[in-house]
């Protein structure tokens, strides 16, 4: 909301020295959001004067037409001698009254006006346009044409009202009141303790049988409606320039004088009105329901169909407004000024109050957002409807020469006050503050309330603000009118914590051991394209590519949300090598969303909000939800280890991939299971399934290794790009609680090397495995420290050779103990792998 | 063994003369303190002292002389002997020593070489930012509540007093999900806030309830310097008996006090949103300039626009009705609350100028911020 503050003044006797900074200062205190202070004319200087027109010359021999014009501006050049200006508009005659800047004005932009040789002639001067001078759009291009009854010589600085201040104001979707001068003025009143000049306050007629008919048909819909008839309108009869500037000061564009003076008491009261050509409305008017599929064409000129739930204002044909929202076409006001014949003379002035649900329907359904919708969604006070339409009538009466219609019709449905109950030491135990009933009956007497009762208040709210509905809502009136500035600083008393939970830790602790080795972290939005799991060569059926989608997603292309983290993960490693950050290192932790499945899943249901749900009401709500569990993936390419003064570097390869998952799996104490595995994105040969025990059960919970080539290419990635994710919930519950302490044996230990000779296909963890059991209780440590391939051991073989490293918890092994166990190792291995033993 | 021999020669043994045994040690000490190095010395060592050295052959003719001079004889050459020992040692030692420092020097590197064999990894600043300011309310008792990111409406929305026809639900630019016939009232959505959290804890946790609620959320605003359509939020919600807005006043205080210094503190202004009533914007004195550069054209701030306040979200005591919908008697219960995205104060702490950087996981932008910041 823009409020100009000339317009302010008129309803609060502001000091004169308040500047527009001032205002707003004291009504961001008191709750309402002053965002800027525009400051109009600040660096405008005169002289800026009315001219008329006395002679036009056209240049010709010019791209452009162009005039030469003499104007007297009266005795305002110092010399009462015509000046002389060229001029590049031509939508002025001889005769006409202008706006004429003179050398050594300044107009705003600070565009400094002198006297100068242009298209041959001698220029003293310019004929201003509105744009020129800041006053915003009017509608009309080029010069502005005063009325012939402006005095020649006259200022035109305070003619036009150019300079003032206009706060922007964003107001609360709870504030409707504020979303008119009259709402800020009552702000700016109680913020100065001023009184307040109403504009509302007007006599007004008593209602009687004979204005125009109205029938409402829908009283929950519509509990107000006033109509007025203003006859003998004037077609000739322009808005004057004050009403005109102050329509653009607020941000509305002049239209024509009926609807600017509708807009203008709009803005001022705060109650949108509508204004139907009389000889257009056919019959009685009527407020109902639409039915399913009736027509209408608005004033923007679309048609609408019309849904059962929109409010509409009728006649004998049918629909002629949205109501709230946006009058018809076929009741338009006419401002034909040159064609008398079919100019509007007759109104017919609507003052209604609609309810704020069905108008914010309505308005979202056909998406049309108008200044009234806006009102009305927010609360308009009922009760200044029928001033409204008397201050209409006033100015219709006052500027187009009308006269008002002695009939008035006002349809009330009846209703009871709102009141509400509080303690008055309600406001105090909010605020944690001791105001004092007085304080408190004091400023919401402020706010318009009527307020009785001593220990227990009984409030009613004024009209014009029904966002005050409970205690708390009195109580932030109360606390804000004495300041949020002037609340203490306290601190309560809180029960212990218990500290971050295990799963927190986990998350946290993954993030820094990824990042410890190199990592860095790299969150990507979840939006997905289904495409990509073509890309990665998905199956048809694989569970990822069920997906959840968005109705509205940003990019059309990407309607899905993420079931891995890849797609994302993999797009910062493109756009990191792309801007030659070749050796990378990225991870990521976060939700992946996997819809229930088919058969289980359910709309989400509709429940009240006066009691706690019952635990069934919440589980169907989660029911509806999908499976959200948190990941955790690494991309890698380029080099893993830099080539430097210490030797060459090492490319990342798989085997980096498989050892985030060991590192992620290692803080969440869970024992992973790496084996060989295939599965969409993934090198073939080249890609390990990572699955845990849960509960007895194995579960897969990854895959890491390098990418498919074909994937690689796809995704314009770089070549042997690696990659590795992980459930990370599944991992965590798996976890064996807290490690237990070994006992550590101080005697000697007795190693031995076996290297041993296996099928290529056999896996090292089932050697391993082997040895591990084979050799028993003595076996310490175990560790693969060379692998090997040659033709002399055969194409199909390989050479995998292990440190065992044996001890006792008691004595001294012999040789001849380890041996044995080394012997039983090998011997196991064999019987389970065929392993030989190297000779 | 035959008789003694009682009956000596007079002869004197050339190689005992006292003045002869002087020679052979003052030789024997001259030689070693000359050896300037360890194989020299090993040379002097085998040549004074080794068997074949005139003292040791000195020392084998004491057998021949009378018995009465043979005491002073073999005190004497043991004295040389003891004495060519003695500087053998101190010159081996101080020759080892003289090797060992040359060694050493010979080793020493240029430690100013690079090992940056793997480059240093980092964590996100908005994750590590987060957990900065977990930190703070985990300290103060409060504990960490998360929940998910696709949301029923219900816990979104209508448990938050945004009914289905609050203007404030139109205007919240939400994501809808698609329902299960591929339609779009499935009335699940893309959580606009981490307010769905705080019902989901006053629904699950026991009163009172202290939590702090950060993650990640999602609203229809396309990237540009100053938008993401996804962002993330640090809420806290308190409900307990007796709360005050002043208790609220005094935890946002405390905050950013925590995170930003000693003099830190906070304003409020009245505001509007369904979920809190009183309502507040709450802004941060600029840590910056102490709100010094107000009205001060010389010494302009470009953290907070010389304003001397930065905006920081909004906060509240939780809506009566809220409590009511999450089942807590707000006759009995009050509650303070308050929310602000990460990715503001990230930008104002750390001077992130363009909004972009924090979304493209640019390795360049996110490694200086480190492990923790």
């Amino acid at each position: 909301m823009r409020v100009p503050l000339s317009w302010l003044r008129e309803y609060v006797d502001l000091p004169a020295t308040e500047t527009g900074r001032d205002v707003q200062a004291k009504l961001i205190s008191a709750g309402l959001e002053v965002e800027t202070v525009e400051q109009l004319g600040a660096d405008l200087k005169g002289p800026l004067v009315v001219g008329q027109v006395l002679t036009i010359e056209e240049l010709e021999g010019f791209k452009k037409p162009i005039r030469f014009c003499t104007v007297d501006v009266g005795r305002a050049n110092g010399t009462g001698e015509p000046q002389e200006i060229v001029c590049g508009a031509s939508n002025f005659s001889v005769g006409d009254k202008v706006v004429v800047v003179l050398p050594g004005a300044v107009l705003p932009g600070g565009f400094a006006i002198s006297a100068r040789k242009t298209y041959g002639r001698n220029s003293h001067g310019m004929i201003c346009s509105s744009e020129e001078l800041g006053m915003g759009e009017d509608g009309t291009k080029g010069i502005i044409v005063l009325p012939p009854e402006t005095e020649v010589g006259k200022d035109a600085v305070e003619l036009l009202e150019l300079v003032d201040e206009v706060l922007d104001i964003a107001v609360t979707a709870n504030r409707g009141d504020c979303l008119s001068i009259r709402g800020v003025a009552r702000e700016t009143a109680i913020a100065y303790g001023l009184p307040l000049r109403d504009p509302a306050l007007l006599d007004v007629p008593a209602p009687n049988a004979f204005g125009h008919p109205v029938t409402i048909s829908e009283p929950h819909g519509c509990d107000r409606f006033t109509a007025r008839t203003v006859t003998g309108l004037d077609p000739q009869a322009h808005s004057p320039i004050w009403l005109q500037r102050r329509l653009q000061k607020v941000g509305m564009r002049p239209i024509s004088l009926a609807v600017d003076i509708t807009n203008y008491v709009m803005m001022e009261v705060g109650q949108p009105l509508h204004a139907y050509d009389r000889r257009l409305v056919q019959g009685p008017i009527g407020v109902r329901r639409a039915q399913e599929g009736e027509k209408l064409t608005t004033l923007d000129g679309v048609t609408r169909t019309l849904h059962a739930e929109d409010l509409v204002i009728t006649d004998d044909r049918g629909p002629i407004g949205l109501a709230g929202v946006m009058g018809g076409a076929n009741t338009e006001i006419a401002d034909h000024a040159d064609d008398p014949e079919n100019a509007t003379t007759e109104v017919v002035i609507e003052a209604a109050h609609f309810d704020q649900i069905s108008v914010a329907r309505t308005a979202r359904r056909h998406k049309l957002l108008s200044e009234a919708s806006r009102r009305f969604e927010r609360g308009v006070d009922p009760q200044a409807a029928s001033a409204a339409a008397q201050r209409t009538v006033d100015l219709l009466v006052l500027l187009a020469g009308g006269t008002a219609d002695a009939g008035v019709t006002e349809v009330v449905a009846p209703s009871a006050p709102h009141t509400i109950t509080m303690p008055a030491d309600h406001p105090d135990r909010v605020a944690g503050v001791e105001y004092g009933r007085e304080a408190v009956v004091r400023r919401l007497q402020e706010v318009g309330c009527d307020v009785y009762g001593q220990d227990e208040l009984i409030v009613t709210a004024p009209s014009w603000r029904p966002d005050l509905t409970d205690p708390n809502d009195l109580a932030e009136e109360v606390i804000r009118l004495e300041g949020y500035e002037n609340l203490p600083s306290t601190l309560p008393r809180l029960p212990s914590g218990r500290g971050l939970t295990h799963r927190q830790r986990l998350h946290r602790r993954v993030g820094r051991v990824l990042a410890g080795e190199g990592y860095v972290e790299a969150p990507n939005y979840p939006f997905v394209s289904e495409q990509v799991f073509d890309q990665f060569g998905l199956e048809a059926d694989d569970p990822a590519r069920r997906v959840v989608k968005l109705v509205n997603p940003l990019n059309d292309e990407e309607p899905a949300l993420r079931t891995t983290l890849l797609p994302g993960l993999l797009g910062a490693l493109r756009r990191n090598d792309g801007r030659g950050n070749h050796d990378l290192a990225l991870f990521e932790t976060g939700l992946v969303f996997r819809p229930q499945a088919a058969d289980e899943r359910q709309a989400a249901v509709h429940l009240s909000v006066d009691r706690r749900p019952t635990d069934e009401e919440i589980a169907k709500l989660n029911a509806a939800l999908p499976e959200q569990p948190r990941h955790v993936a690494v991309v890698l390419a380029g080099a893993r280890e830099q080539a430097g003064w210490w030797g060459k570097g090492r490319p990342a390869d798989w085997a980096d991939a498989v050892e985030a998952a060991r590192t992620v799996a290692r803080e969440a104490g869970a024992e992973l299971i790496v084996r060989k595995g295939q599965y969409g994105p993934w090198h073939p040969g080249r890609c390990a399934e990572l699955a845990v025990a849960v509960a007895g059960t194995e579960r897969v919970v990854g895959h890491a290794g390098e990418l498919h080539p074909r994937v690689v290419k796809a995704l314009g990635l770089p070549e042997r790009t690696c990659a590795m994710e992980l459930n990370l919930d599944v991992l965590e519950q798996t976890g064996d609680g807290a490690p237990q302490a070994p006992r550590i044996s101080a005697f000697p230990v007795a190693t031995q090397d076996v290297a041993l000779v296996v099928d290529k296909a056999v896996p090292h963890t089932d050697v391993e495995a082997a040895l591990r059991d084979g050799a028993g209780e003595l076996l310490e440590a175990i560790r693969l420290f060379d692998v090997y391939e040659s033709a002399q051991l055969g194409e199909d073989k390989k050479s995998l050779a292990y440190a065992l490293r044996f001890r006792a918890p008691d004595r001294t092994l012999t040789v001849d103990e380890a041996s044995a166990a080394r012997d039983a190792a090998i011997a196991l291995a064999a019987e389970r792998t065929g392993a030989a033993l190297r000779s | 063994m035959s008789a003694p021999n009682k009956s000596y020669d007079p002869v004197e043994v050339e190689a005992l003369k006292p003045e002869e045994i002087e020679r052979m040690r003052d030789e024997a000490l001259a030689a070693l303190a000359a050896a300037d190095s360890l194989d020299a010395l090993h040379e002097a060592k085998v040549a004074h002292t080794g068997p074949a050295s005139p003292l040791a052959l000195a020392n084998r003719e004491i057998g021949a002389l009378p018995p009465h001079a043979k005491a002073e004889a073999g005190k004497r050459v043991g004295m040389a002997r003891g004495a060519v020992n003695k500087a053998l040692a101190a010159r081996q030692a101080e020759l080892e020593a003289e090797r060992d420092a040359r060694v050493l020097v010979e080793e020493s590197v240029d430690v100013t070489l690079p090992h940056d064999r793997v480059p240093a990894g980092a964590r996100h600043p908005l994750t590590t930012l987060s957990e900065r300011i977990e930190d703070v309310f985990v300290a103060m008792g409060y504990e960490v509540a998360e929940g998910p990111e696709v949301e029923a409406e219900w816990f979104n929305f209508d448990a938050l007093n945004i009914g289905p026809d609050h203007p404030a639900r139109g205007e919240a630019d939400t994501f809808f999900v698609q329902g299960p016939d591929g339609g779009g009232d499935s009335d699940v959505v893309l959580r606009t806030h981490t307010s769905p959290v705080q019902i989901r804890s006053l629904l699950e946790r026991e009163l009172p309830v202290y939590v702090i609620c950060p993650g990640r959320v999602y609203r229809t605003d396309e990237l540009d310097a100053t938008h993401t359509p996804v962002f993330h939020q640090v809420e806290l919600l308190a409900v307990d008996q007796g709360l005050t807005m002043a208790d609220l006043k005094g935890t946002l205080d405390h905050m950013v006090q925590s995170l930003f210094g000693e003099g830190m503190k906070t304003r409020l202004r009245p505001n509007f949103f369904p979920f809190t009533e009183p309502s507040a914007e709450m802004d941060m004195l600029c840590y910056v300039c102490k709100g010094e550069s107000v009205g001060n054209p010389d010494r302009p701030c470009r953290t907070c626009s010389s304003e001397g306040w930065i905006e920081l979200g909004g906060c509240g005591m939780v809506n009566p009705r809220v409590l009511a919908a999450c089942g807590v008697d707000p006759e009995k219960y009050s509650g303070f609350a308050f929310g602000f995205g990460i990715e503001r104060m990230l930008m104002f702490r750390h001077n992130v100028e363009d909004m972009r950087d924090m979304v493209e996981g640019d390795v360049r932008f996110t490694r200086p911020f480190g492990m923790e910041i």
